[in-house]
């Protein structure tokens, strides 16, 4: 699992280049990009991932339309070509591209604030665990495996319905929700690598333990989080969208993927396209995101191969 | 065993208070109440409301007063719902959450361990493609999505089905319903199941087996299934919650009256005892059936069992 701080490459390094100045090593990080982009899947995702970022970035601008505008001369409008609603309109004469664009945008920083918060939380929470140690780590993991248990996403609606739809909110209940499992992944990488001989170095020199976590063990877990980072992103989409679909989301007139799901499901046999393009986003953006994280994941820890 | 049991439901006791005491100051500090309408109440008759509910004492001794409660096991009155007390309404809508998630949980388990165990003896066919890909889409589009579509599928266009509602609990109005809640579910155990299965098939003792010239599909049935459905069964414990979280979903689209819709229109009407009940109810559940799981497991796992 760990890529970074194993010497494996650097000592092959060093054994090239002292047969032949000319020839460069290659970093266990290099070869895993290089079986990554061998993976025709993940750079197909890549490729659809960017596309949609930028969709959702430059997009809104770029339209007629705002999100929020009515159209008075088109109401329900399926998509066309010619009356400049690609993708159709709502019964408010509202373009559905416009809306799904800034849903996408919505859903997209959600995904990726959130997945910021889990992973800051589970970082830090689980390198304290794995470096501490002995009672105070099995106390701290009991609490999590306890923390497993319980129904999360009834308390994320709870502070929802209480402290209103707050898009901040969203941000840290979700995150608060999804960093279980990065604490189990950090914690066991930090059990491992709190034995290595640099990290006793760092004791040796008179590192105070929080030094020493922050400088020595948390730059060389870099790269299980990334990954697990990856995989936690769609995950976290999934829950905003589940959240806005049950009305606990962002509010109107702004909106995401989950509220015009939401949406189009009530009108789905009278305007199909309020519900089709969304859904077709959310699945874009969910598989496209699902194919990086496991295509990373097989990259850097190529145990099947 | 048992004594194993014991220690671990009391070692979820803090938890539940801690996740009480939250959800009960939470709720308590947050504005707005049960009694805050559209058309504001008269003040002698909130006034009244609010003595009988006892929400004119103060904070900490109305906190007391209700974990006593909690401790006797009296959930007290809904505040919304006249009449009517938590305990009340968890039993009219536990039938629905219950017959759903568990339906739910049994076709999961079924569909998952066939098509794994399937695909782990077919490795790389074009069957094994096919449940893959089949898997990865459940896996990824998100049940308030399926639901729709199987809806306008077999509710609108086919007709073969209802869209919604409970209709005596008859089967026909279960299918939609239970497919949606359990779909993702059985593509995740479907996976841990191939995986498992696949190793499990490498070990050993299979080999052993076939070299005592045991059939293949035997061998399969008598000394892999066993082993191999120990990573599935590790996932059962947390996936009790996930169900929960579906059903959330499914109650909502599908007009069932289950314990989630009561979840959300309590939270919505700030109904403090109902959202209570509702998550020492969902918690306790969630802990009992992790503990079964565990149980399960030390007595499946005769390597966890010789401890």
């Amino acid at each position: 699992m760990s890529l970074l701080p194993d010497n494996r490459g650097a000592v092959a390094d060093a054994y090239d280049a002292s047969l032949d100045d000319d020839v460069s090593g290659r970093s266990l990080t290099q070869d895993a990009l290089r079986r990554f982009r061998r993976n025709r899947a993940a750079m197909g995702a890549v490729f659809m991932l960017v596309a949609l970022v930028i969709a959702a970035a430059i997009g809104p601008s770029l339209l007629p339309f705002n999100y929020e505008d009515l159209d008075w001369s088109a109401f329900r409008q399926p998509p066309s070509l010619s009356t400049g609603h690609y993708f159709g309109t709502d019964q408010n004469g509202r373009d559905i591209l416009a809306r799904t664009l800034i849903g996408t945008r919505i859903s997209l920083i959600v995904a990726l604030v959130a997945t910021a918060v889990s992973v800051v939380i589970g970082v830090c929470y689980g390198a304290v665990a794995g470096y501490l140690g002995g009672r105070i780590d099995a106390a701290m993991m009991r609490f999590v495996d306890i923390m497993y248990a319980l129904p999360y996403i009834l308390f994320v609606i709870l502070l929802m319905v209480i402290f209103g739809r707050n898009i901040v909110l969203l941000f840290v209940g979700i995150g608060a929700v999804e960093w279980l499992t990065m604490a189990r992944i950090v914690r066991g990488q930090t059990l491992s690598l709190r034995e290595r001989e640099f990290i006793e170095a760092a004791r040796a020199s008179g590192l105070k333990p929080t030094q020493i976590i922050v400088r020595h063990i948390i730059p060389n877990l870099i790269g299980p989080v990334v990954i697990f980072a990856t995989l936690t992103v769609p995950e976290v989409v999934i829950t905003e969208s589940f959240l806005s679909y049950l009305g606990f989301g962002v509010q109107e007139p702004l909106t995401s993927l989950g509220t015009l799901i939401a949406e189009g499901t009530d009108v789905i046999s009278v305007l199909p396209w309020m519900l089709w393009f969304p859904a077709s986003f959310l699945v874009a953006m969910l598989l496209s995101l699902s194919f990086i994280g496991d295509g990373l994941r097989d990259a850097f820890d190529p145990k099947d191969y | 065993m048992f004594g194993y049991a014991v220690k671990r439901l009391l070692s979820t006791i803090p938890v539940l208070w801690i996740a009480l005491t939250f959800c009960f100051f939470v709720l308590r500090l947050a504005p707005g109440g049960p009694f805050d309408l559209e058309r504001p109440l008269p003040p002698v008759v909130r006034a009244n409301l609010e003595a009988h509910y006892g929400l004119d004492r103060s904070l900490v001794e109305q906190y007391f007063s209700y974990m006593g409660n909690v401790l006797i096991g009296d959930l007290g009155p809904s505040f919304t719902n006249d009449d009517f007390t938590v305990a009340e309404l968890l039993a009219i809508g536990l039938p629905y959450t219950f017959t759903i998630g568990g339906a739910a949980f049994l076709l999961a388990i079924l569909i998952g361990v066939l098509t794994g165990t399937f695909s782990a003896l077919h490795r790389n066919s074009g069957v094994d493609y096919t449940i893959a890909a089949v898997i990865m889409t459940g896996l990824i589009v998100p049940n308030f999505l399926v639901a729709p579509i199987l809806q306008l599928i077999f509710g609108v266009q086919l007709a073969w089905l209802p869209v919604g509602g409970w209709g005596n609990g008859s089967i026909a109005f279960l299918i939609l319903p239970v497919v949606v809640l359990a779909l993702p579910h059985a593509a995740r155990i479907s996976r841990l199941m191939r995986g498992s299965m696949i190793e499990t098939l490498g070990a050993d003792f299979i080999r052993t087996a076939k070299a005592k010239g045991i059939g293949g599909t035997l061998t399969v049935r008598r000394h892999a299934i066993k082993p191999a459905l120990l990573p599935v069964l590790s996932y059962l414990g947390p996936a009790a919650g996930y169900l929960l979280t579906g059903s959330l979903v499914v109650e909502n689209i599908f007009g069932l009256p289950g314990i989630g819709t009561y979840f959300i229109n309590a939270a919505l009407n700030r109904d403090y005892g109902m959202v209570l009940g509702t998550v020492i109810f969902y918690m306790v559940l969630i802990i009992v059936l992790n503990l079964i799981v565990d149980v399960a497991y030390a007595w499946l796992d005769p390597r966890v069992r010789a401890r």
